[in-house]
């Protein structure tokens, strides 16, 4: 570990005997020597080359200080308009069973915090969780220790969960900073399918720092459609694992979209674990001011025959940085893959930046794989082409920028949620055509 | 309706234009005509208000109005039109919405509301049949993968929407084939009138022989060298431009 870190670190290990630490001592135990052993990733870190993460946490955070309990707190304007859900509602990282929605779910179907979950469910949680979060990351690691809270959700074989599963995150930091840690497990069996929204907000505009780790687990024929919506226009810092493991003819379609935050940083790692899968993620960052935004995707190709599709875009707009890594692994034994990668950027202004780098692993020799990415600025002559139609300079920017972001929404399947999606990209690129 | 008096152009350090004048008033149909690299296009550009070209002298008015100091959108609302050599791809918007963004937002300069979708759809049912374009070709991407001729019968079917006073056709021939070009040309016809001018910017004869000219115009090194009648356009056909350039350099 580097001096950089050592004052943090001291504050961390000062704050590390919180009272849920108890439960699940041993797991916690071992999660926390690794982060000891990783340590906070620095400026030489290669995985965190150009997200300065841990110099935010050790200029903005006050490691000792307790995060504030979950207070009431009005969650309507945090609502999405994506018409009817289910909904889990997080308060500062604590399941908030009064603010949540979960009555109509398919007979069943098991969404439960960890800790209210009956002895057969602690035992299937037990069973699942850490099976596919294997990683080096340090915040994966900090949260494995710390998490404070845990969402499970389990879809038995064959049930088609008609209403998608909104988990809303709210951190409230109107008077002191907020520093949440908290989990996923997912598991659809069978035939299955489920759709999950997870959104998150802050209230005021002391610091924020949240980290998630997230699996999710989709087994044969089963679907799932995850859909990330970072827009929380506080003092954000966020790193989020989010792995999923895919078993044989499953469908997987992840959309990403960042709108806002101070450091946004995913993880996201799916392994294609069965053969004939399917899986499609898309990611947007429209991001300006000091915004910092960086997508870490891993797509491991582990069997034969299966399909992934990434298409990542990006729009810079002043000092905001992006940050694109994507790794594509294909295994000796995976023939017949098709992987296909492209990350496409526009900066705006002089001072945005954007680095991007592809990782392609093939150790098969029969695959079909390609990457692609392109940085550039908005196309002066298809600009002049709208103008000498009549349309004003900004609104043909906001055209353009829109018609270059909008193809990524073709991985959401639900309308609503398009719908959505597509007003908020709009409302950015102050579209007003 | 358009008088250009002395204008000069350049694009970086090269003069392109180096003083043109032309009268241009409603009702008449002008041809410009001009060996390659004559600056033709670069005038067809200077008039819609293409960045890349500075304008170093000269005026420009386009009834009564100094478009030099206007926008290329407010030249657009204004009515001037330039269908494009080149017409640009724009994955992701459609034809449709483009327009339908276009038409209003000069509706808008006019201080007209806007079309609501049904007088929309029904303007742009009317404008397809004049220039026989098919809808589906208008769902698309804007000229995506479009071949040559679709490109320029779009443009001549944005003409068509927006009802310019003045249409500024580049080179709109080139790369059709002749049934299509009978399609452009037929599409320009209809769509003249004695309150709008047009000016066909060609290197060819060939359109002229649907798109029958009041005047033909030969521009050389960034000057109009000659002026005529349709029978210039026929002589030049004949004879190519070598006599065109002995003359000039003979001045």
């Amino acid at each position: 570990m580097t001096t950089a870190t050592e004052s943090i670190w001291k504050e961390i290990l000062a704050s590390s005997t919180p009272t849920y630490f108890e439960d699940g001592k041993e797991a916690r135990k071992k999660a926390f020597a690794q982060l000891s052993e990783i340590g906070l990733p620095t400026s030489k870190s290669e995985e965190y080359r150009f997200t300065p993460i841990t110099k935010a946490l050790e200029k903005r955070f006050t490691w000792t200080r307790s995060t504030p309990a979950s207070s009431a707190v009005s969650i309507d304007q945090f609502l999405p308009a994506i018409g009817d859900t289910h909904l889990i509602v997080l308060i500062n990282g604590k399941f908030s069973k009064n603010l949540s929605q979960l009555e109509g779910l398919e007979a069943n179907v098991v969404v439960s915090s960890f800790e209210e979950a009956d002895s057969k469910t602690k035992s299937i949680i037990q069973s699942l969780i850490g099976t596919v979060s294997k990683t080096e990351d340090p915040f994966a690691a900090m949260n494995s220790a710390y998490f404070q809270e845990g969402i499970f959700i389990h879809v038995p074989a064959n049930i088609q969960v008609a209403k998608p599963i909104l988990v809303l995150h709210i951190n409230a930091a109107q008077e002191k900073q907020v520093i949440t840690h908290t989990r996923l497990l997912v598991s659809i069996e069978k035939g299955s399918s489920l759709s999950i929204i997870e959104k998150s907000d802050s209230l005021g505009t002391q610091p924020c720092f949240h980290t998630f780790t997230e699996e999710m687990i989709v087994a044969e024929n089963a679907v799932l459609d995850y859909c990330k919506i970072q827009n929380d226009a506080g003092a954000a810092h966020q790193v989020s694992n989010t792995f999923i493991a895919q078993a044989d003819s499953s469908r997987v379609n992840t959309f990403t979209l960042t709108l806002n935050g101070q450091i946004i940083r995913n993880n996201l790692t799916i392994q294609i674990n069965g053969e004939q899968c399917e899986s499609h993620f898309n990611g947007l960052y429209l991001v300006n001011g000091n915004t910092l935004v960086d997508n870490h995707t891993v797509v491991d190709h582990q069997k034969p025959n299966s399909f992934s599709n990434e298409m990542y875009k990006g729009i810079m707009d002043d000092q905001a940085k992006g940050v694109f890594n994507g790794k594509i692994y294909v295994r000796p034994h995976a023939q017949k893959t098709n992987a296909f990668q492209s990350n496409r950027n526009i900066l705006m202004s002089e001072s945005a930046t954007i680095n991007t780098k592809p990782q392609l692993e093939i150790w098969a020799d029969d695959v079909k794989c390609s990457h692609g990415c392109t940085t550039g600025q908005l196309d002066e002559e298809a600009l002049f082409y709208l103008q000498a139609r009549g349309i004003p300079y900004a609104s043909a920017k906001a055209m353009l920028l829109y018609a270059f972001a909008l193809d990524v929404l073709t991985v959401v399947k639900n309308e609503n949620l398009k719908a959505y999606l597509d007003q908020l990209i709009s409302e950015r690129l102050h579209k007003n055509f | 309706m358009l008088s250009i008096k002395n204008l000069q152009a350049r694009i970086g350090e090269k003069e392109i234009l180096k003083g043109i004048n032309l009268e241009v008033n409603a009702g008449e149909v002008h041809a410009i005509m001009g060996p390659n690299g004559s600056g033709k296009s670069t005038l067809a550009s200077v008039l819609a208000g293409r960045e890349d070209y500075e304008v170093t002298c000269g005026e420009v008015e386009f009834n009564g109005k100094n478009i030099l100091e206007l926008d290329p959108s407010d030249r657009a609302a204004e009515g001037i039109f330039l269908a494009f050599q080149y017409p640009v791809e724009i994955p992701g918007v459609s034809t449709i919405n483009f327009m339908k963004t276009a038409v209003n937002k000069i509706r808008q300069y006019r201080g007209q509301s806007p079309l609501d979708a049904v007088a929309f759809l029904q303007l742009m049912k009317e404008k397809m049949k004049l220039v026989e374009i098919d809808q589906s070709l208008l769902s698309r991407s804007l000229n995506e993968g479009f071949s040559g001729g679709e490109k320029k019968r779009n443009e001549i079917f944005q003409m068509a929407m927006l009802e310019p006073k003045l249409s500024i056709l580049d080179e709109t021939d080139s790369g059709l084939d002749i049934d299509a070009l009978k399609i452009v040309a037929n599409g320009v016809n209809s769509l003249r009138s004695k309150n709008n001018a047009t000016i066909v910017v060609t290197h060819y004869q060939r359109l002229l022989d649907y798109i029958v000219p009041d005047f033909v115009h030969v521009l050389y090194k960034g000057k109009i060298v000659k002026s005529g009648t349709k029978e210039l356009a026929k002589e030049l056909e004949a004879k190519g431009y070598d006599w065109i350039k002995n003359e000039a350099a003979l001045v």
